[in-house]
């Protein structure tokens, strides 16, 4: 080991409670970054996971404006053509058709207005979680003709219960009115509100019949393997359509057109995230340049020496460096260590958030979280942390090339 | 040719609004082997010219020429590298690098010159030896006496091989036993290898080591006095 390390080191432990406390501040800074990113990223799987699960699904296919004006008339033509090309995309695992509406829901008490989707049982079970939210009575069989789910939300406001009679009326495709009259089979209840309350399911062929659709449906709806895939079969799938199809109305939109408001809270959770780590970091950063400032201000006289000697300043910036480098490394390596362990924990052992926030609970959130560790977020954690400590301890590294060897002698 | 040789020259300090001066018309030809003490009251003046000849401070004006090069000429890398090579320097006290032991101190110096790392352990270990530390390799300075850690100082200003050591009140924090032993050490060096010592002092019994005593007072030299034998001096 050179004379220059050794120095470096022994320099480091001179002080060995303020060593301590530095090295405690840096490694703590680094272990609550990697854990709220942790913390983070594991909720935006869930959220993402969560919502893509209950409806928009990971990708849909639509007809172009659709999306924006959700109009009964805006279909997708031909669904068979569209499900053969989607067919054919392998990352894609089930893929599901649905017709929507808005219709006035009335039961024998009230009327609310409500959001009717026509579903195919099967598939959608492939597709969406719905079937594993039935809260009361039964999912849809495919043999089903006049059965319908409600939102529990709905149901509740609706006062409804199973084995009621509800009364849809809409708006069909031609304009002409919609009625029908469905049978509650089962309550849902995702968890997420804004579902809750407006949803009612029917079978497909019900709806199409009912609000004049002629084969015709609204949305595709995909499922990838992973959130991944969604990327590169979306672009799969434009190319596809375009070329199988020859349509220039039809559109490819992913979770995140589907549900813009879900991308715009993630970045927002993630904006406001990073403006605590910043602050939290700016104040470890202040600790340790104060610590760092002191211990080189004490060792003036020492400096000077050697500079007499004919030490260059480069060589003392570099054994400063070298000294405070080691610090900075050994917190962060503590604070990794014990991020990730602490991480892990919860991972397995999952949080309980009773009091969610509100735009959590909207996406339907389950009551325990599970930070997600991940390389991304251990690197990134203590990454920000080594590059912020490792800039603030070049300041006196370098303020120490400016000292005069005859005015640092006298010190 | 001399040493050192300082012709006309002057240092002024600015304090403030006033003008220190800290030396005035100081005209000094050292020869190369000398064993000469900067004698004077405190505040005369003898830090200002070691700094001066040493190269850690520029003069106001006049010229110093050490080792054959006039110093007002250098750039401060240059001056690095000239104290590097030609002069060693021992301070009244806190010389030595307290997280070193006495080899790495005096391994130090080598380690700045570029001497490989087996060479130097066995110079600091030779020189350690001439000293009288021959047990004392490992120490660290809080772990030797004043006079011990004085006497790394000496072995880290001489291991390599300068043309000058300065030495400012190498022995003021020492007892005047341990001092003369300090000296007697300076003058073996000085004899042994020729190295020129100019060391500054206040202290009576100090001078009387040197060959020549030149004696400051308010910034200028008062007397300069060649003495052509060493004074015997009997311990006390
Ligand atoms: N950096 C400085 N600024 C102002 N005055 C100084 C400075 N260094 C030394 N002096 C003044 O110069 C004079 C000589 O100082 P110095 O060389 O330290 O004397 P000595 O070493 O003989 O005690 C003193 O009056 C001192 O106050
Ligand atoms: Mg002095």
């Amino acid at each position: 080991m050179s004379i220059e390390v050794k120095m470096a080191w022994r320099n480091l432990w001179r002080n060995t409670r303020r060593t301590v406390l530095t090295i405690a501040a840096i490694a703590f800074a680094c272990l609550l970054l990697v854990f709220m990113l942790s913390w983070q990223f594991g909720t935006y799987d869930v959220m993402i996971n969560t919502a893509v699960g209950i409806h928009s699904g990971h990708l849909q296919v639509q007809a172009k404006g659709y999306n924006d004006k959700q109009a009964v008339y805006q279909v997708v033509p031909d669904p068979a053509s569209v499900s053969a090309a989607v067919a054919g995309v392998p990352q894609v695992t089930a893929h599901t058709l649905r017709a929507k509406a808005f219709a006035m829901a009335s039961s024998a008490r009230r009327t609310y207005g409500a959001m009717a989707v026509g579903i195919a049982p099967a598939s959608e079970a492939a597709v969406s979680t719905l079937a594993k939210l039935i809260f009361e009575g039964e999912f849809l069989a495919k043999t089903d003709t006049d059965q319908a789910l409600a939102g529990r939300l709905l149901a509740q406001n609706l006062k409804i219960g199973l084995g009621e009679e509800l009364v849809l009326l809409g708006q069909g495709r031609d304009g002409s009115v919609a009625a029908t009259v469905v049978k509650i089979k089962g309550i849902i209840n995702s968890g997420q509100d804004v579902f809750d309350r407006s949803t009612v399911l029917i079978p497909l062929g019900l709806f199409q019949e009912s609000f004049a659709m002629q084969g015709t449906v609204h949305e595709v709806v995909l499922r990838c393997r992973s959130l991944q895939d969604v990327a590169p079969v979306k672009l799969q799938l434009q190319d596809k359509l375009a070329a199988q199809i020859k349509s220039d109305t039809l559109v490819v939109l992913d979770w995140t057109e589907l549900m813009p408001g879900l991308l715009e809270s993630i970045k927002l959770d993630l904006v406001s995230g990073f403006i605590f780590y910043f602050i939290l970091i700016i104040v470890v950063a202040f600790s340790i340049l104060n610590t760092f400032l002191m211990s080189v201000f004490e060792r003036t006289r020492e400096f000077g020496v050697m500079l007499a000697m004919g030490t260059t300043p480069g060589r003392l910036t570099r054994i400063l460096l070298f000294e405070s480098s080691s610090m900075t490394l050994i917190g962060i390596l503590i604070g990794a260590l014990a991020g990730a362990a602490v991480t892990q924990y919860f991972a397995v052992h999952g949080i309980a958030i009773a009091d969610a926030a509100e735009i959590l609970r909207e996406f339907g959130l389950p009551e325990r979280i599970h930070p997600r560790l991940s390389i991304l977020s251990v690197t990134i954690g203590s990454g920000i942390v080594l590059v912020i400590t490792f800039t603030t301890t070049l300041y006196p590294a370098f303020k120490v090339r400016r000292l005069i060897p005859v005015q640092a002698l006298r010190a | 040719m001399p040493i050192v040789e300082c012709d006309a020259v002057n240092k002024i300090y600015q304090q403030g609004r006033v003008e220190v001066a800290a030396l005035q018309d100081i005209n000094l030809h050292i020869p190369e082997g000398a064993f000469i003490a900067l004698a004077g009251p405190s505040g005369s003046g003898k830090t200002t010219l070691l700094n001066l000849i040493g190269g850690l401070d520029t003069a106001t004006s006049g010229t110093i020429r050490v080792v054959g090069k006039s110093m007002a000429k250098l750039t401060q890398t240059q001056l690095a590298q000239l104290r590097l090579s030609q002069v060693g320097f021992v301070f009244q006290s806190y010389n030595l690098i307290p997280v070193l032991s006495a080899q790495e101190n005096v391994e130090f110096v080598m380690l700045l010159q570029g001497i490989p790392a087996a060479e130097r352990t066995g110079r600091a270990r030779s020189i350690l030896d001439t000293v009288g530390l021959k047990d004392k390799y490992k120490r660290r300075p809080a772990e030797l006496s004043g006079g011990q850690q004085q006497r790394v100082a000496v072995a880290r200003a001489i291991v390599a091989n300068p043309a000058i050591v300065l030495a400012d009140e190498p022995t003021a924090n020492l007892d005047s036993k341990t001092g003369q032993g300090l000296l007697e050490l300076m003058q073996q060096m000085n004899t042994e290898r020729n190295v020129t010592f100019i060391f500054a002092t206040h202290d009576q019994m100090v001078m009387q080591y040197a060959e020549r005593v030149v004696y400051l007072k308010d910034g200028r030299i008062k007397t300069d006095t060649l003495k052509q034998h060493r004074d015997k001096v009997e311990p006390k």
